[in-house]
């Protein structure tokens, strides 16, 4: 088949895959041409695999789309040529193209369900490939639909065939859409973010999958994705990405240990990497922001934030053309001044920071219990007198937070760790169990019937920056408001003072007073967002998720303004994330939560190094670590997470724990052991099995962070 | 796209002239001061008062059209509207005939009414000279008796049409504005209650709402204004009772997917009340969708007072009233074709005013 259609398109097999030559891209909008990629050049050779990296509005997705020849109506190639298997794409008619999207080239987006039908089942869904693209009878489709969902290792193809896709779980999904993508042998596969929207350890089988995948199928990849990580564990090559242009591209090898363009130390710098805490390598924000496309500067658009700006260099507006950084030429970059820059002198220095000092006790939780009850009100549940059915949110939480510490609490969605936050906050009650701030229960005080200054004392950053800030009101009158509620001041010259002092703490210009929420970029609002939480002095700031939405870059500065805020205000901080690398970056002590039981708990030492609870060594395994100097144990968790409404008996993670005891496991509830001081683990294996544990991260000889 | 992006073109010279700080404060002051002018006029302030709401009307006007120049079907529909509101508030300054009075033109037009209908009986009847100049002028557009001229001609009982279209346009305007304005304070209010607090409140307003949507409109109206009488007050309580219920449902679904964002999370978390929070943190953010359905509502209002007038059901006679003319058009309007089309075409400008501009503003906001 693949020979008649390359004949019938007029394709060269033996021309590399996809070759693209100096392309460029604009979009129209009422404000004229817009230029969302420049002069990208990339050339994809059989078998390989190609990650593209960046910030969102880099134009990596507009290059996927560009490819495709899937411009949409304001979009189109200004220059340049996009050539498969040699054939000029932008010469291809409307047919041709429609012959090649999902047989030859296909691609997988970031949404598994926004990408597959609702209102079709699934198999109905992958069937139309074979049958569209090759003419095969719906009994060959089905047949070679079902192999094929066997292949993504997808449980029971046949009950998966016959579902709708609501009825399956957000990784399932991804592995149909990929299978879907997979359907008729591509020679060329686009994923655009496609674990983004995945919790880890399922992100993680997934990324396995598509690197089996590719090989068995010898299908060429390109990998759209800001996580430096995963393109470590998929990709060969890798493209950096800045503001329409590509900044550095070589081998990941090469890129990963010795990159040569600012941008992309500057995004390395602005991760946390295993063993580095707080306190030991600081992380380092680039400053400023990507520019609008609209206002890019003149010579290199990375200048204005580049710490190695050089006046009349660096601006010059003549053509910044990629100059090659090895002999071969394999590794270049866009920078006229890479072989200037002491590279190493710019790797971040260890710097031994004071660790902040741990206060008193402020916030314990003790046994606490949230229960949600389901009413079925269906006759046969009266009938069989099983009105109402208990969701088990949390289950016995105890733990507890002392002033200036931050508790990081990490699992996966459905956890119950937004549960545990919202019983604090008050918009729940506890169903048992009491949870104490200071003197005060506060476990069966809603919100509404707490005092202000009890309210104010704890207060919640939430997650998706795009949401926390009401888009009708100013910054201002809504930071003014939270001071004014929580009784910290009332005359209006006193409120807007603090106002704009707070604005200057959480490093914002004080003519952000008067804007609206849309006029601000994620990072800023998520500024805003800290500047409220903080606007009534608490002693603890629920912090929930607070910087994930956000750019790399941008998390960093975010994530070292909450920690300096929180070292001089001796807050105490949740911290509610399923970032392990952030996690072991900021937190004092470590909380791991898997179907609303705490499953571990200890510093951030006695966490990450072994003993594990099995549950914990499968999160840290999953981990995508941007260092080719670690070395990992691979451990992928089988299954999917069970409904919280009907657990599983005896462990609740016993459906999933590779070193599950037959028979114990699945009978028992595991016992809480303490391993070492504070540090607890809820499980059944034997005290010479936590001994022998090995370390899932091994740091390389001569690691020097 | 962010704004900060596009362009700012220049505006043109008169709206710089009048703008301060920005085209949208401008805006809130003007029509705040015609409303206020309005109202004054309304409860007899002096006729000044009511040029100081021509002039805020017109700055306004030049406005609100400059900021949607981006979509033609909204400056159609705006222009269309604003044409009907200025010469509704104009109606005092103009110098127009009273609208109830009849004119002595009556006695012409009657004898051309008296020859055309011995012609309609006896076709071959002899005409004077006299008769048969009578006949060849015009009885409508520029209709001249006496030395005066009536622009848009007399109705069968010598009224000024002209006069009566402007003042009723005045009438029409006032209490469809008022109608939609009540049904929207209503139906907003229950529609925000119903979707943050749910529960049996909710149960409650949609099953009210769901009954009185059943019952078909007309027949709502029709009941209600036999009941209560025809005056302007019962007008407005009719259409309330009609539309209330259908805006409480646009409002509800808003509401159901707003209360679900973080920054309610986040007034809830500093413990607002639930009323701050669905008036201050809610509304305001239901107002895009809510705005566009409200130009439309306005339409169906006009409509429906329109129809009720053209019942006899409307507003008390003899003041001018677009769907009393249109009623009593239809029994003369074989002899006098301008008694309907005047008013005809003046009633479906006015409402396809309303909706150009519920799609032009659709439009733009589909568009940020």
């Amino acid at each position: 088949m693949d020979a008649a259609l390359f004949d019938k398109l007029g394709l060269d097999p033996k021309a590399p895959v996809l070759q693209c030559e100096d392309l460029c891209i604009s979009y129209y909008t009422r404000a004229g041409e817009i230029p969302a990629v420049m002069d990208f050049n990339l050339t994809v050779g059989a078998n390989e695999a190609i990650g593209l990296v960046g910030e969102s509005g880099c134009g990596k997705s507009t290059v996927a789309l560009a490819i495709m020849q899937y411009m949409g109506k304001n979009g189109a190639i200004t220059g340049g040529a996009v050539r498969f298997f040699g054939r000029d794409m932008t010469s291809m008619s409307e047919l041709e193209l429609r012959a090649l999207r999902g047989s030859l080239i296909s691609m997988v987006y970031q949404e598994p369900m926004s990408s597959l039908n609702p209102a079709m089942k699934i198999g109905a869904q992958l069937c139309e490939v074979p049958m569209i693209h090759e003419g095969l009878s719906r009994d060959q489709a089905k047949e070679r639909v079902l192999e094929m969902l066997a292949a993504v290792r997808l449980p029971d193809p046949k009950r998966i065939f016959n579902a709708y896709p609501h009825q399956i779980s957000g990784g399932q999904q991804q592995r149909v859409v990929i299978a879907m993508a997979l359907l008729s042998g591509p020679k060329l596969m686009l994923l655009d973010e496609p674990t983004t929207a995945l919790d880890v350890t399922v992100e993680a089988g997934i990324v396995e999958l598509i690197k089996d995948i590719a090989k068995e199928f010898g299908t060429s990849l390109i990998y759209i994705s800001h996580n430096l990580g995963l393109i470590l564990n998929t990709c060969d090559k890798i493209s950096v990405l800045y503001s329409g242009k590509t900044v550095e591209h070589g081998s990941v090898r090469d890129v990963f240990d010795e990159m040569r363009h600012p941008y992309t130390r500057g995004l390395f710098n602005s991760i946390p990497l295993p063993g580095a805490d707080k306190n030991a390598r600081p992380l380092i924000p680039i400053k400023g922001q990507m520019p609008l496309p609209t206002e890019r500067p003149a010579g290199c658009t990375f200048g204005p934030r580049c710490d190695y700006f050089e006046e009349g260099l660096c601006n010059d507006p003549a053509p910044l053309k990629v100059s090659p950084v090895d002999a071969k030429g394999s590794h270049v970059v866009r920078c006229r001044r890479w072989d200037a820059i002491d590279w190493e002198a710019a790797r971040p220095r260890r710097r031994q920071a004071e660790p902040p000092k741990i206060g008193a006790q402020v916030l314990e939780i003790d046994h606490m219990k949230k229960y949600y009850e389901i009413k079925d009100r269906s006759l046969m549940a009266l009938i069989r007198g099983k009105a109402s059915r208990y969701v088990k949110a949390n289950e016995d939480i105890d733990f507890d937070a002392h002033a200036g510490e931050t508790v990081a609490i990490v699992g996966e969605s459905g956890c119950g760790k937004s549960t545990l936050a919202k019983v604090l906050l008050g918009l729940e009650t506890a169903t048992e169990g009491r949870v104490m701030l200071g003197d005060l229960d506060i476990s069966n005080i809603p919100v509404r019937r707490r005092a202000p200054n009890e309210i104010g004392a704890l207060q919640i950053i939430f997650q998706n920056p795009f949401e926390t800030l009401n888009p009708a009101h100013t910054v201002g009158s809504q930071i003014a408001r939270v001071i004014r509620k929580f009784g910290v001041a009332s005359d209006p010259e006193e409120v807007r003072e603090r106002v704009l002092k707070l604005l200057d703490t959480v490093r914002l210009p004080r003519e952000f007073y008067e804007r609206k929420p849309r006029q601000l970029s994620g990072g800023q609002k998520q500024r805003v967002g800290i500047a409220r939480a903080f606007a009534g002095e608490p002693k603890v700031v629920v912090a929930d998720e607070p910087v994930s939405a956000l750019d790399v870059s941008v998390q960093a500065a975010v994530t070292q303004l909450l920690m300096d805020i929180q070292r001089e205000q001796k807050t105490t901080v949740l911290f509610i994330s399923h970032d392990l690398s952030v996690v072991r970056y900021l937190a004092d002590r470590v909380v791991v939560m898997y179907l609303g039981h705490i499953v571990e708990q200890g510093s951030v030492e006695q966490v990450y190094a072994p003993p594990y609870h099995p549950y914990t060594e499968a999160l840290l395994s999953a981990v995508p670590i941007a260092d080719t100097s670690v070395k990992k144990r691979r451990i992928v968790l089988e299954g999917e997470l069970p409904s919280a409404l009907n657990p599983p008996k005896g462990c609740p993670f016993c459906t999933r724990c590779p070193r599950v005891i037959a028979g114990l496991c699945d009978v028992e509830e595991p016992p809480l052991k303490t391993l070492a001081d504070g540090h607890q683990v809820l499980c059944h294996l034997e005290d010479q099995v936590f001994e022998e544990m090995e370390p899932v991260i091994a740091l390389a000889e001569g690691y020097s962070g | 796209m962010s704004e900060a992006t596009l362009q700012t073109r220049e505006a043109p010279f008169i709206t710089r002239l009048f703008t301060f700080r920005e085209t949208r404060a401008a805006m809130a002051w003007s029509i705040g001061l015609y409303a206020l002018a309005a109202i004054a006029s309304g409860l007899g302030a002096p006729l000044f008062v009511q040029a100081i709401a021509c002039a805020a009307l017109v700055f306004f006007a030049l406005n609100a059209l400059w900021s949607v120049r981006e979509s033609s079907i909204a400056v159609i529909g705006l222009a269309l509207v604003l044409f009907w509101v200025l010469l509704a508030t104009a109606a005092p300054l103009l110098p127009l005939r009273d609208p109830t009075a009849v004119s002595p033109a009556f006695k012409g037009l009657s004898e051309v009414l008296q020859i055309k209908t011995l012609l309609t009986y006896a076709p071959d009847m002899k005409l004077t000279e006299a008769q048969s100049a009578l006949l060849e002028k015009p009885t409508w557009f520029g209709y001249s008796y006496e030395g005066e001229t009536y622009t848009l001609g007399i109705d069968h009982k010598g009224r000024d049409i002209l006069s009566r279209l402007i003042w009723g346009a005045q009438r029409v305007l006032v209490w469809a504005s008022l109608a939609t304005a009540t049904a929207y304070i209503v139906g907003m209010l229950f529609g925000v209650m119903a979707g943050y607090l749910g529960g049996w409140v909710d149960e409650v307003i949609s099953f009210v709402a769901n009954i009185m949507l059943s019952f078909p409109v007309m027949v709502l109206y029709i009941i209600i204004i036999t009941q209560l009488g025809a005056s302007g007050v019962n007008v407005i309580i009719a259409v309330t009772f009609a539309s209330a219920p259908g805006i409480m449902r646009i409002v509800r679904g808003l509401v159901l997917d707003l209360k679900t964002r973080d920054y309610i999370a986040a007034a809830q978390t500093r413990g607002e009340s639930a009323w701050y929070i669905m008036l201050f943190e809610l509304l305001p953010n239901a107002r895009g969708p809510l705005i566009v359905d409200a130009c439309l509502r306005l339409g169906y209002t006009t409509i429906a007072i329109a129809t009720l007038g053209f019942l006899g059901l409307g507003l008390p006679p003899p003041e001018p009233d677009w769907g009393s003319m249109l009623a009593e058009a239809r029994a003369k309007g074989a002899t006098f074709h301008h008694m309907i089309i005047i008013p005809a075409a003046a009633l479906s400008s006015l409402i396809l005013g309303f909706n150009l501009m519920a799609d032009g503003l659709r439009e733009i906001s589909l568009r940020d």
